[in-house]
């Protein structure tokens, strides 16, 4: 007897079950972090501190890109001599530091959130407004 | 050959994954895959494939341009000969190196996106109303204006609830109802650059004004010095035949002088305040307030809140202009196990949300009044306060008090919208200087012309900022694992 397994049967082993929106926190004026307030709909998914740490990490990684250090002072100062055009060769600070923070949702994704049903969205994709923690309910059957 | 007999056990059946034949070729698609910009909500009009963002309204924009272009081509034309004759050939290498840059400024200024927040996806939008629901705990009418309250650096700040956008309002950004989108780091908006001036183009927006300051005054020197050395020579009214364009730069040069460095130095004050003209116009900060009502987000000192504002980092554009709209593909398994790209995550939720009930478009939504419409068209009427010296602003309505009627239109919400114009109008007195604005009568602004249809792209492609992320590929990968799976089951 063959087992015929459609792709839309494979779907309706994982569903979405709901979404939590981590919010902005602007406590600090208007540099981009997120609140560290763990949500309730989590509770039952992942620990505290795992998913603080995540929150943290993400702030740091946010307040490194905005940060006025001197290097974005020269890069500062070099694109305005020339006209921006330094631009079209090279990649400004804040961009490097999207894309680092680009690697560590995927791999935060890979390591600890999907084995939990979870799935972290990179808050670039939402405007930077909101972290979505998309909860996903495992309707596997046993095979 | 134990994977062939084990694909022979399982057949797996076929998936339309478009409701067209399977084996399509794999990049022809059903519909044309659209651009987010073509389907940006708000009022913008973009070119070069998304590259190039302005204003609805760009009439003005090209005065400017005209008005850049013409002088300095016939400052160029007819004075640059007998100055670099006369004096130094140095004049007109400083004068096409300041009118370079005038121009590089200007462009990027209208160019650039000033920082538009994207709207919230329904699902935020739909969060959010939980959570504001749960807090006001009533329901049948209408609940009260939405604010949240924030301390910043010892100030409490009110964040205000943007109906169009259905998203609270990050500090200091506003919504613009000419471009209809909330812009972070909200200025104003400049009909003579046709943008809002934001957070990722106030510098250049500055730049452009210091630097056209600059060339104002060089040129005005420079050909009054012309004017003069030249009726040395020949006497005053031959030299004046001579060189009939003198004259026009002259008049020129005379009237934007004044409103232009004027406007110059308003726009230093701000910059050594860390303030937005939003939030000067309002007084949010002065301390005509309350004896305790400071700046925030000042860093305490000029010099910090100069490097800050013009050399500190530069945001990318938030609102992804040239990546594809997601289709709303019905289908799909999410694979558990981590993501393999860069950008998958957004694509994968779409595919699961369509697949659950639970996130379906909301159904009820708040009422939401729509007030772009309204206000576009009534820009210049509205006028009711504006600055002396070289700035005169039209905040569109009167600003609310945040406890105000439910009936808040976006607009109103955003209080007063300062529309930038200079009195840069010949045929209009001048308006006294002042250090400091305050209030005149009103005085009509010539408005900017209603849409004209500039649909001709630039001949430069002028690359304002790369795509960052790149959703489109991940569709594309996805099809062709689909059609994958499927040519494995036809072994």
């Amino acid at each position: 007897m063959a087992e015929t397994h459609s792709l839309q049967d494979m779907r309706q082993q994982v569903a979405v079950a709901a979404k939590v929106f981590i919010q902005r926190d602007y406590t600090n004026g208007t540099m981009c972090q997120f609140q560290t307030k763990f949500p309730s709909d989590l509770e039952t998914k992942i620990d505290k501190q795992q998913f603080e740490e995540t929150i943290r990490t993400l702030n740091n990684l946010y307040a490194e890109a905005e940060k006025l250090s001197s290097q974005s002072f020269i890069e500062g100062c070099l694109a305005c001599l020339t006209a921006y055009t330094v631009f079209l060769c090279m990649e400004t600070h804040y961009e490097k530091v999207l894309k680092k923070i680009a690697k560590y949702i995927q791999e935060q994704n890979e390591k600890v959130y999907a084995p939990r049903g979870l799935l972290l969205t990179d808050p670039i994709e939402r405007g930077l407004r909101v972290i979505e923690i998309t909860i996903y309910e495992d309707r596997s059957f046993s095979r | 050959m134990h994977i062939g007999e084990s694909m022979r056990e399982c057949e797996y059946s076929q998936i339309s994954t478009r409701s067209s034949t399977p084996m399509e070729t794999p990049h022809k698609k059903r519909s044309p895959k659209r651009k987010k910009w073509e389907a940006f909500p708000g009022r913008n009009k973009f070119y070069c494939d998304g590259r190039i963002m302005m204003a609805k309204q760009t009439g003005v924009f090209y005065l400017t341009l005209v008005l850049i272009l013409v002088t300095c081509g016939l400052f160029f034309t007819f004075d640059c000969q007998y100055l670099a004759k006369e004096l130094t050939p140095i004049i007109p290498v400083i004068g096409g190196a300041l009118f370079l840059f005038v121009l590089g400024t200007l462009l990027r200024t209208s160019f650039s996106d000033p920082g538009v927040l994207p709207r919230a996806t329904p699902d935020e939008a739909a969060d959010l109303e939980r959570q504001i629901d749960v807090a006001n705990g009533s329901t049948g009418y209408r609940p009260p204006p939405r604010t949240k309250e924030v301390v910043i650096n010892g100030q409490t700040v009110k964040l205000k609830y943007c109906f169009t956008c259905k998203i609270f309002r990050p500090p200091r950004a506003s919504h613009c109802s000419l471009c209809d989108n909330c812009v972070e780091r909200f200025d104003h908006h400049c009909p003579w650059v046709g943008n809002c001036v934001g957070r990722r183009n106030y510098r250049f927006f500055y730049m452009f004004i210091l630097s056209l300051s600059f060339l104002t005054i060089f040129i005005f020197a420079f050909v009054i010095t012309h004017i003069i050395l030249s009726s040395h020579q020949k006497g005053f009214l031959s030299a004046l035949k001579d060189s009939p364009a003198s004259v026009l730069e002259v008049v020129v040069c005379f009237f934007s002088v004044w409103s232009i460095v004027g406007l110059s130095g308003f726009h230093t004050y701000l910059i050594s305040s860390n303030q937005t003209t939003n939030e000067d116009i309002k007084g949010s900060w002065s301390s005509k307030r309350g004896k305790d009502n400071y700046n925030p987000y000042s860093y305490g000192n000029i010099f910090t809140n100069c490097c800050a504002a013009l050399c500190g980092p530069l945001p990318p554009s938030l609102i992804d202009r040239r990546g594809y709209v997601e289709a709303d593909a019905p289908q799909l398994a999410a694979p558990t196990n981590g993501i393999t790209m860069y950008g998958a995550t957004q694509s994968q939720q779409s595919h699961m949300a369509a697949a659950t009930p639970l996130l379906q478009q909301q159904t009820s939504e708040p009422v939401i009044i729509t007030s772009s419409t309204e206000n576009g068209t009534s820009l210049p009427a509205r006028a009711s306060l504006t600055l002396g010296g070289p700035c005169s602003t039209f905040p569109l309505g009167q600003p609310t008090p945040p406890t105000s009627t439910p009936s808040l239109s976006c607009q109103e919400a955003a209080d007063v919208l300062p529309i930038h114009g200079h009195t840069l109008n010949h045929t209009y007195p001048l308006q006294e200087q002042a250090p400091h604005h305050h209030y005149l009568t009103p005085e009509e602004v010539p408005s900017p012309p209603g849409m004209l249809h500039c649909g001709s792209p630039l001949g430069h492609s002028h690359t304002v900022q790369a795509g960052f992320y790149n959703p489109a590929s991940q569709d594309s990968l996805h099809e062709d694992s689909v059609r994958g799976l499927v040519k494995l089951s036809s072994v």
